[in-house]
């Protein structure tokens, strides 16, 4: 099955690898991953994406779900949400977690970097305003601190507005008693993360050999 | 002996300079004067012993049986040396070590030049020198069981505690290639090619056998920790460049160990069969996953125990040492790998260890690990010199050149086409300059020098050509490599360490990334790396912490932990800095919590409030914050790792003091910040305290009118324009539930520096039942008493 398939596959695959930078066995196992998730569909819907198990214990899973699903990662200048996304939508969010390529010039870093946190920040940034208000980063710290049980709302707001206040302290330096700071803009952004290489730490191995049929889907397996 | 110091030079530099010099070789003739006047005097000593009625019984018997015995008069002084020479000289040795360190450490320029260990080496010349010119025998340190036994293990516990697990654990297979494969290219390299060497005619080496060259292959090969720490620690390498050399460095050692004993068994048979390579090979993996299993065993040993201290917080630090030498011992006892078990028993216990203890047995444990590692890093270096002097030395041209090059070649061989494989199973790929990097840090170091030493005369004849060439390879890597790697990561403008103070914002991303990269290897599914990961600290969580961890910290999630650890360290840093008046038009406001706050909230200033304290409490709280503002002002700066600058607070300190004081001189013109203090009474210290420092009161207790007594700590925003950060979170909060404090009319004005008053509301957090809600930090803190509290009181308490 899987050469008769990337054979006749050959065309749109080479389409998609120019497109998204990754190889010829990755698309194909992630097609194979694909199909999986959507039972065999050419769409995926979200319910399809909450029934794996593994990612039930995730206190982020709503968020990351939701990434897939938004139109400003599509890299289409797209805007809201859709329903169901095609393999090629699913292809090109994916491509946010290729690793950066050996020799890479600085602006090419730089290049992925962005992308790599605008990412980030349209996950944060939920209401497209092209800032991160106050409510909304209170609303990830919530999240992150959601399946740690034990905490409340209140731990939960100060970190964010301790966050929230250092990010204005490095942007803005110096602020009258009476303005008022927005919310973190993608500028912004980059500057108080600039320091984690993000390039290097968001990053996922794409294997070139198959071992989805290795682990659990919550759908009968196929072998 | 008089010497005469210069001390009237115009250019105090100068002075500094020649003072430094002087100091130097005056302590060392001190030193070798001494301990050669030790060694002779003892025999002449003990015959004025015996005499002398130092003892004594002997003298009563003499007195009693003696027959012709006259009666002398009672020795009111006498001179025993020989009862006191052995820990006599073991200090002798040690205050040596530390007064060089001082003298280098004066002496500027020279330390920026030359790597520390250089310099110690060449002191350990030099005393040896003494030593053996006057005639006295060099004690041999490296070969006897002090060096494994005691200099060692403080050096690796010491790294091994401040370990950072998550480059290293995501870096390990890289390192265990190197470690592992690396080593062992290396041993059979450099021992095959020096025998196809030692039996080309003409070099007279040809009694020297296949098996005690590769012996002396794999004594050499290993990179040695020791050295690789005092080298890199001064030349502040990127991250994962430093962990990849370090963490190689500690781990080759299972493999030094196996080889080791593997050629030493086999070279008076002759051969080495197959079956003994399986045997070998076995016997790797018992050495190394014994190793790390008795270091594990002990590490959750330690953390259990120190589950219990809490009402003996003094013996704290005891525990973390006892068990951790114990776990090195054991596997020494077995023959495992020492080194490998003192590295996993600090990082296993390190993480609930920290938890449990209180703060002050915290910062115990590290001071007490920096020392002692300085200690004996500085006392190995030494004996290195001294154990050059003393020799015996046997000097072969050929063998020495040709091991000195083979190490190079085989070290650049081995990392490149190591690297060439590696780097098909990275995600960030290893470029060619930090190729260059790894193998050109390879040092050598001490542990190979010792392990030469203790090879048996008999078995090995050529053994001291071996130490010959074990010594010139050494001196070769540290002073040659040591002293250019720093031009050469300048000059190939390799990444260096980032400063980060670790933020907040990064701290969030950082799980965020975490949880987030879990959830796409998920959906793509494979599970890769972040999924094991995640696994583990949820089993972790559920299962390990419980058991560990005291109390009910287990549960707090790591962001809260850090955040905590954040705001306390905050409220410390601001006292120290003695609050803050407000210039009220000379600095410009800072970005304060109202300039976030949605503008519906009112401007009442709502604190920062910390959890319900009872009074005695704020006692606690207060002659804990005033004894850390005391010492910090007494605190100098140094500049490497021995001055735990890995916390990355303690290093803005000094700047921030500094500025603060010279603005509260500035401001002591201005009003006095002085508050109306309420009912409760003060301790006299306090008062003490208050008057002494007339601008700065900042203690200031009023009675709170809900009767619940709580303290806020509410701390001033800085006045100095770029010390940012944390510092704003303290001021004002608009956080409308929280009980609105009783700050009277002239408190409004913000930023009034250090209070404490109580308020009506604490933070509220689920989960944490009970009378007062304990904010764990402050509680780990307070319950300990420390071992006197009331001398604190008498120290002077001036800004």
């Amino acid at each position: 099955m899987g050469t008769l398939q990337s054979l006749s596959d050959e065309p749109e695959y080479r389409e998609l690898a120019e497109k998204t930078g990754f190889s010829f066995e990755q698309i194909g196992i992630l097609h194979k991953r694909f199909k999986q998730l959507s039972h065999n569909e050419n769409t995926l819907r979200r319910a399809d994406l909450d029934t794996i198990p593994d990612l039930a214990c995730n206190p982020i899973r709503t968020q990351i779900i939701e990434a897939f699903f938004d139109k400003r990662n599509f890299h289409q200048n797209g805007d809201g949400t859709v329903e169901e996304i095609s393999f090629e939508e699913f292809l090109v969010v994916m491509s946010h977690f290729r690793p950066p390529a050996l020799n890479m010039t600085e602006e090419q870093r730089e290049k992925v970097r962005r992308e790599k946190l605008r990412f980030l920040f349209n996950m944060h940034n939920t209401d497209n305003d092209g800032t991160i208000t106050l409510e909304e980063y209170r609303h990830v710290v919530e999240e992150l601190l959601s399946r740690s049980g034990a905490l409340g709302k209140e731990t939960a707001k100060g970190i964010a507005d301790a966050a929230m206040l250092e990010v204005a302290s490095i942007s803005m330096g110096h602020m009258e008693p009476d303005e008022f700071y927005e919310g973190i803009t993608f500028e912004h952004f980059l500057k108080i993360l600039k320091d984690i290489e993000i390039e290097t730490r968001m990053n996922i191995r794409f294997l070139n050999m198959d071992t989805t049929t290795l682990c659990n889907t919550g759908l009968p397996s196929r072998e | 002996m008089s010497v005469r110091v210069a001390l009237h030079s115009p250019r105090g530099s100068r002075s500094f300079l020649e003072r430094g010099l002087l100091l130097l070789v005056m302590l060392i003739f001190l030193e070798g004067t001494v301990l050669t006047l030790g060694a002779a005097s003892s025999p002449d000593i003990s015959a004025q012993d015996n005499t002398g009625g130092g003892d004594d019984q002997r003298g009563i018997e003499g007195r009693h049986g003696h027959a012709n015995y006259t009666k002398k008069a009672f020795p009111v002084l006498s001179l025993d040396y020989r009862h006191i020479h052995v820990p006599f000289e073991i200090s002798l040795w040690v205050l040596l070590a530390s007064l060089m360190k001082l003298g280098f450490h004066l002496i500027p320029r020279l330390s920026s030049i030359v790597p520390e260990s250089c310099l110690l080496i060449v002191v350990g010349l030099l005393v040896g020198g003494l030593i053996k010119l006057a005639g006295e025998e060099v004690p041999p340190v490296l070969d006897s069981n002090l060096f494994f036994l005691c200099l060692l293990p403080p050096i690796i516990l010491d790294a091994g505690y401040f370990l950072p697990i998550r480059p290293f654990m995501e870096n390990i297979g890289t390192i265990l290639m190197f470690a592992v494969v690396g080593t062992l290219w290396n041993a059979f390299f450099v021992g095959g090619l020096l025998y196809a060497v030692c039996q080309i005619e003409g070099t007279y080496l040809s009694q020297v056998e296949l098996l005690p060259c590769l012996l002396f292959g794999s004594i050499i090969s290993a990179v040695d920790p020791v050295a690789v720490l005092a080298v890199f620690e001064e030349i502040h390498i990127n991250e994962l460049l430093h962990i990849l050399v370090f963490g190689e460095s500690l781990l080759n050692d299972a493999v030094t160990v196996v080889l080791y004993h593997l050629f030493e068994e086999y070279s008076d048979a002759g051969e080495v069969t197959p079956m003994d390579v399986v045997l070998g090979v076995i016997c790797f993996l018992i050495v190394s996953l014994g190793g790390i299993a008795v270091g594990t065993i002990y590490g959750i040993l330690a953390a259990f125990t120190s589950r219990f201290t809490s009402h003996t917080r003094v013996i704290e630090p005891l525990f973390v040492f006892v068990y951790s030498y114990m776990a090195y011992l054991s596997a020494e006892m077995f023959h495992l790998s020492g080194i490998m078990a003192l590295i996993a028993c600090g990082a296993v216990m390190r993480p609930y260890v920290e938890a449990n203890i209180s703060h002050k047995s915290h910062t115990t444990v590290k001071y007490f690990l920096k020392m002692w590692s300085s200690v004996s890093e500085t006392l190995i270096f030494i004996f290195l010199g001294v154990a050059t002097v003393a020799g015996p030395h046997a000097w072969n041209w050929t063998f020495v050149s040709v091991t000195v090059i083979l190490c190079l070649v085989s070290r650049v061989i081995g990392v490149v086409g190591l690297t060439f494989i590696i780097n098909k199973f990275r995600i960030v790929k290893l470029t060619t300059k930090d190729q260059f990097i790894v193998a050109y840090g390879g040092l050598r170091g001490a542990i190979a020098f010792s392990l030469g030493y203790l090879l048996d005369k008999d078995l090995f004849p050529m053994r001291t050509m071996f130490l010959t060439a074990i010594i010139t390879e050494i001196f070769f890597t540290v002073f040659v490599q040591g002293m250019t790697i720093k031009p050469l990561v300048d000059l190939l403008a390799v990444k260096k360490k980032q400063e980060a103070k670790r933020s907040i914002n990064e701290e969030i991303h950082t799980q965020f990334l975490d949880h987030l990269l879990t959830g796409i290897e998920d959906i793509c599914g494979h599970y890769g790396h972040h999924h094991w990961k995640d696994k583990l600290n949820r089993f972790n969580k559920k299962y390990i912490k419980k058991c560990l961890i005291a109390g009910e910290r287990y549960k707090e999630p790591q962001l809260i932990a850090f955040y905590h650890k954040m705001e306390f360290k905050q409220a410390i840093e601001l006292v120290e800095s003695g609050g803050g008046v407000k210039l009220p038009s000379a600095m410009p406001s800072q970005v304060s919590m109202q300039n976030i706050q949605p503008k519906k909230l009112p401007p009442a200033v709502a604190e920062r409030a910390l959890p319900q304290f009872t009074k005695g409490r704020e006692e606690e709280i207060r002659k804990i914050l005033r004894s850390n503002l005391q010492k910090t002002r007494q605190r100098l700066r140094s500049y490497n790792r021995h001055t735990l600058v890995a916390d990355p607070f303690e290093d803005g300190w000094n700047d921030f003091i500094l500025k603060k004081q010279r603005m509260i001189e500035l401001e002591k013109k201005m009003s006095n910040y002085l508050t109306v203090p309420a009912a409760p009474p003060d301790s006299p210290t306090m008062c003490r305290a208050r008057l002494a420092s007339d601008p700065n009161a900042f203690y200031n207790i009023k009675a709170s009118s809900d009767g619940v007594p709580t303290i806020q700590v509410d701390l001033a925003s800085p006045q100095s324009p770029d010390s940012v950060n944390m510092l704003n979170e303290f001021s004002k909060r608009g956080a409308t539930d929280q009980g609105l404090g009783q700050r009277e009319g002239a408190d409004r004005d913000e930023d009034q520096g250090l209070m404490m008053k109580p308020s009506s509301a604490g933070i509220e957090e689920k989960g944490e039942e009970g009378g007062g809600n304990k904010n764990p930090g402050l509680m780990r803190c307070l319950s300990d008493p420390g071992p006197s509290n009331e001398d604190e009181e008498d120290e002077p308490f001036l800004p």
